[in-house]
């Protein structure tokens, strides 16, 4: 079996008195889905952030393409420059047009030519569908662009690995399906991708694997089909029966 | 309108006080207000509660009070410097916690998100800081500063209260003798309208200079 993208062993975590993260055990493999889903408060989004430290780990060990994470530090930004991650609020630079928030990596941390990140960045942008808006600002584009900007510039670096933190819950509903598209199309080109979300129908058609969360602990995992259709734990039927009750 | 052109030389001299009091105390309260930021976003305990007790003592004490209490009480300790020396020190010291807000505010803009994804990206924190905190910071500091420097323009008036000679006082002066105090306090008024929309204007420039900047 080959090196997995990311193993998680004995991941433990704590926010004060709150334990948000016990006892984590998790394996992605290269090129494949991991769509983790849980309640709120279930530690989710906590377990993507620790995938690139930007939620440091109380014990246990997690490894990123065989290797451990390090310390804060160059050797901790160089493993972040091949780690893609996509946020809830987009987090788009504010003061730069989204073809300069696409190359500033690349031209700062990967020292690309100008040029050649230029091309790049719009060959991107044009993938996501908002080529036409590389010169406008963040705060001129609607939730959906700006979370197809944010994933062009997560691509730019040419990420092993893409991590998604609810990357449509902060948006109006008809803007979910084109952030969905494109991510369904990072499935399908083989992006080795762990992605938390609420989107269901994201998890039956793109994960290779569901993970679900409660209480700070993995309770169940499984392929989307026998995880939706024969689930076995009775907290993960409860949640479900929540979500798809609407 | 004859007291101020028969005094105009002693009023330009005030002027020229005022003005001497006003640059010194803004380069000083500038320079001190970002020191003062800067401790109070370090990861230092020490550091940061230090410059928070800062902030709090001085936007909580009036101005004037802080000016009697140097005027009088630093003699008292042995500490004798010139008067306007002793306002330039307390109007430093005073404008540089309201700096230090403004500045503070300033960073506060930029979201912590944006500086998650930067550091997310591989960008390390000096770079993080460089090219996207500083650059929004700035744009979202400059107007308030600006106030800054106004209200202190403003309260370089107060330095009249001990005895030096600036322009309030030095028109306060002439009015006693010549008896004609609505030319003589209205010149002194548009006199401290056209300073501070000097101030203004300038803001307004570096603050469209940052933008285009972008």
């Amino acid at each position: 079996m080959s090196t997995p993208m990311v193993s998680m062993r004995g991941v433990d975590k704590r926010f004060g008195d709150l334990h948000v993260l016990r006892s984590i055990d998790l394996d992605v493999a290269p090129q494949e889905v991991v769509v983790v889903i849980g309640p709120s408060g279930s530690g989710k989004s906590t377990l993507c952030r620790t995938i690139n430290r930007l939620e440091p780990i109380d014990a246990g060990e997690i490894r990123v393409d065989g290797r451990p994470l390090p310390e804060e530090g160059a050797e901790l930004a160089q493993l972040r420059a091949d780690v893609g991650m996509v946020f809830q609020s987009f987090n788009l630079f504010g003061h730069l047009s989204v073809l300069d928030n696409v190359m500033l990596a690349p031209l700062k941390v990967r020292r690309v030519a100008k040029a050649t990140a230029r091309t790049e960045a719009m060959a991107l942008l044009e993938r996501v569908g908002i080529a036409d808006k590389a010169d406008r600002f963040p705060a001129q584009l609607s939730g959906g662009q700006q979370q197809r900007a944010a994933i062009a510039r997560s691509l730019a670096m040419h990420p092993k690995l893409m991590l998604f933190d609810e990357p449509t819950s902060a948006l109006d509903p008809e803007m979910v399906s084109e952030v969905l598209e494109v991510m369904v199309g990072l499935a399908r080109d083989g992006m080795t991708m762990v992605v938390v979300t609420h989107e269901m129908g994201f998890a039956r058609r793109a994960a290779d694997r569901v993970v679900f969360m409660d209480d700070g602990q993995i309770v169940e995992e499984a392929p989307p089909a026998e995880f939706f259709d024969a689930t076995r734990s009775e907290r993960a039927r409860s949640f479900l029966s929540n979500v798809l009750a609407h | 309108m004859t007291a101020v052109i028969e005094n105009l030389d002693p009023l330009l001299r005030a002027l020229g006080t005022t003005v001497l009091i006003l640059v010194v105390s803004a380069i000083g309260s500038l320079v001190l207000g970002v020191l003062i930021t800067v401790a109070r976003v370090s990861p230092i305990p020490v550091l940061r509660g230090a410059a928070f007790a800062y902030v709090q003592v001085f936007v909580n004490i009036p101005l004037l009070a802080l000016l009697l209490l140097a005027v009088f009480a630093l003699p008292d300790a042995g500490l004798l410097m010139p008067l306007t020396t002793t306002v330039i020190v307390v109007l430093t010291v005073y404008e540089a916690a309201y700096v230090a807000e403004a500045v503070r505010s300033g960073i506060n803009t930029v979201a912590a998100g944006q500086v998650e994804a930067a550091r997310a990206m591989g960008l390390r924190l000096s770079q993080t800081l460089r090219h996207v905190v500083v650059p929004q910071a700035v744009r979202a500091v400059v107007q308030p500063l600006g106030n800054v420097m106004i209200a202190l323009l403003m309260n370089t008036a107060l330095a009249a209260t001990v005895g030096v000679v600036e322009l309030t006082s030095a028109v306060n002066k002439v009015n006693l003798v010549a008896a004609q105090p609505i030319p003589i306090f209205t010149a002194a008024g548009l006199t401290y309208m056209a300073l501070a929309l000097a101030i203004g204007l300038a803001a307004g420039r570096i603050e469209k200079k940052v933008a285009i900047h972008r």
